[in-house]
């Protein structure tokens, strides 16, 4: 186990390299001239155009740039925008607010979307069961930005009332989350509560679940123990990697609810060409994504104890 | 007296889509305590159904219970609540499966599986059950059992993990116990292995047993009874050494003619000729008259009576007597 371990740390190298490479350099080619607007309506003085060039290393082959890049970010050390803001300080304000968002969403996922998948995989072709279809394709055809919108219109002031949907302060609290969690997550709450009720249909009539019965188990620890060990397997390792996609895709949702997080730094810096912002931030969401894939394979041999790792 | 578990007439349908299939047609048997009745038929005659109506493990739908009452200590569990008969399950009744890889959850150790039974059933502790667990497989011979036990079904050979179901049986110490197929899938030293355990368990504890299988071998080594099941009928029911000596009912005769024998070496074995019949088209009268050797027309009309061979000894062939003596 640990030499497996090991093993694929090692291989997350090249992997975060070669990304974090295609990003550095997509982001730095889109602009085609870095300096392009950079000084209102006149072309940039050459004092300015030598100075920055110094400072992001433009002179340099793109990947000798981008070694020196990460060079410093090894050192913790993210860079300034062109405008001279640490784009370390923007990006750990943002990123708490971020990943809070992203915890809530997995969680409303997690426990709507299983316990729908338990009710429904256990009686198929019930009324429930019909109703979680259908819902569930609801969610899974309507794009994110839509339900955000729809969401905030009908339960804030100007529809129901029922609750302060705008987001306005820098640090928000759970409770202010907890609407744009559920946004953020509905896609992925479709596809888990579809892969619970999956898990749970098949294996309801295995054997080990019979066994279960015969033994004089109560129902619920023969569903809650035996049945829901099993089917959890396919959902859990979906949820783990699904924690990078929810922080990446939280960039609508920050939009659509006002929420200052990393998608709107995103957004800014894709915006502005703010090269630095980007692929920094980006940078993290890919260690987020790489990370979780492992926690996510070593987790598996935690669930089901007949793979094992050599 | 009572009998420790009686079945009586018990009819058992299949509703599906392509039609009703009638699995049990009037199964009756019992079984006493420290008893062994084997239960022997081809697959498809009803046995293992049979045993899942007794445990109620049955799926409903597309099972349903049409007629019939299953007695345990003189009570019908057939009407009784769930919740009775999921007291009855485990701690009266146990039962062990053929597959006993797939009957096992793939994702507990051994030790959780059976202490499970203890702290939910008996409220032991954590503690108290896993020297129980421990117990149990030294009981069933598992060898290093302290250490075996926190391990997962997996890590057990076959014949380990059929003793690891038995000891799960035990767990309860039931008064019955259901063995269905249980040495199916194990090889042929294995299976020695665990019909001697499970025959040494038995007398033990003066359990019931009821052995389901459809090796005549297995019957003659441990059986006291026998009940022959053919298209969801007990077609003979007699005792172990009556039932091998002159068999009486023609099936069970085919059965046994269909046994390799030394003495016949070289010759061509015999077999039983046809299928064993579709369970949605049930042939008329004796359900075995397409494949008997003896069939005349009355056989095609009209259903055989259980006739009474002697003291708790059936037969369901208009031809009992006539087939008994002959043997």
């Amino acid at each position: 186990m640990g030499r497996y371990v090991l093993r694929r740390l090692l291989q997350l190298i090249p992997v975060f390299l070669g990304t974090t490479f295609i990003i550095y350099a997509l982001v730095w080619a889109i602009p085609q001239d870095p300096f392009a607007g950079k000084c209102g309506q006149r072309p940039c003085p050459d004092s300015y155009i030598s100075a920055m060039s110094d400072k992001f290393n433009f002179d340099d082959p793109l990947v000798l740039q981008y070694l020196k890049y990460m060079g410093n970010l090894l050192t913790g050390d993210f860079g300034d925008t062109f405008s001279g803001i640490s784009v370390g300080e923007q990006i750990s304000t943002a990123y708490p607010t971020t990943v809070k968002l992203a915890v809530i969403a997995l969680l409303i996922e997690g426990i709507i979307g299983v316990t729908a998948g338990v009710l429904t995989g256990l009686r198929k072709q019930g009324f429930l069961d019909n109703l979680v279809l259908v819902s569930t394709l609801f969610l899974i055809s309507l794009p994110v930005f839509v339900t955000g919108f729809v969401l905030r219109l009908y339960l804030g002031p100007q529809g129901l009332d029922l609750m302060d949907t705008g987001v306005d302060t820098a640090d928000p609290s759970i409770g202010q989350l907890i609407l744009p969690g559920f946004v953020l997550g509905s896609l992925s709450m479709a596809y888990v509560a579809r892969l619970t009720r999956g898990g749970i249909a098949e294996n309801r009539r295995a054997d080990y679940v019979r066994t279960a019965i015969a033994k004089g188990q109560p129902n619920s620890r023969v569903v809650g123990v035996h049945l829901l060990r099993n089917s959890l397997i396919p959902v859990i390792t979906f949820l783990g990697t699904d924690l990078g996609s929810l922080m990446g895709g939280a960039i609508v949702t920050e939009g659509v609810f006002n929420i200052n997080g990393i998608g709107g730094l995103i957004f800014r810096g894709i915006q502005e060409k703010e090269g630095v912002m980007v692929t920094g931030i980006v940078t993290l969401l890919v260690l987020v994504y790489l990370l979780m894939s492992l926690i996510v394979d070593l987790l598996y041999a935690v669930l089901d104890p007949r793979i094992r790792y050599e | 007296m009572t009998a420790l578990l009686e079945v009586e007439d018990l009819h058992v349908e299949f509703r599906t889509r392509d039609g009703v299939a009638k699995v049990l047609n009037g199964v009756g048997y019992h079984v006493d305590a420290g008893e062994t009745v084997a239960v022997l038929g081809e697959s498809g005659s009803g046995k293992s159904v049979t045993a899942q109506t007794i445990m109620g493990i049955l799926d409903t739908p597309p099972a349903v219970v049409t007629r019939g009452a299953i007695r345990f200590h003189g009570e019908d569990l057939l009407a009784a609540s769930e919740e009775r008969r999921r007291e009855v399950r485990g701690d009266g009744i146990a039962m062990i499966f053929q597959d006993a890889l797939s009957a096992l959850n793939p994702v507990f150790t051994v030790g959780f599986q059976i202490e499970e039974q203890l702290r939910v059933r008996r409220g032991m502790s954590r503690k108290d059950a896993r020297a129980r667990a421990v117990e149990l497989l030294d009981l069933v011979k598992i060898p290093n059992a302290a250490n075996r036990v926190r391990e997962y079904p997996h890590q057990f050979s076959g014949g380990m993990r059929q003793r690891a179901m038995i000891a799960m049986s035990l767990a309860l110490d039931p008064e019955m116990l259901i063995a269905d197929e249980p040495t199916t899938a194990l090889d042929v030293t294995v299976q020695a292995q665990i019909m001697d355990l499970l025959r040494e368990i038995q007398q033990e504890r003066d359990m019931g047993l009821i052995l389901i299988t459809h090796d005549l071998g297995v019957v003659a080594d441990v059986a006291d009874r026998i009940a022959v099941m053919y298209a969801g009928r007990i077609v003979e029911h007699a005792d172990v050494f009556q039932l091998f000596r002159a068999p009486g009912h023609p099936y069970t005769e085919s059965l046994l003619e269909s046994l390799p024998r030394l003495d016949l070496k070289g010759q061509e074995l015999k077999t039983i000729k046809g299928l064993p019949p579709s369970l949605t088209h049930i042939p008329s009268g004796c359900p075995f008259h397409p494949r008997c050797p003896r069939a005349v027309d009355r056989c095609a009309t009209e259903v055989p009576a259980d006739h009474r061979l002697g003291l708790d000894r059936t037969s369901a062939c208009h031809f009992a007597e006539e087939v008994v003596s002959r043997g």
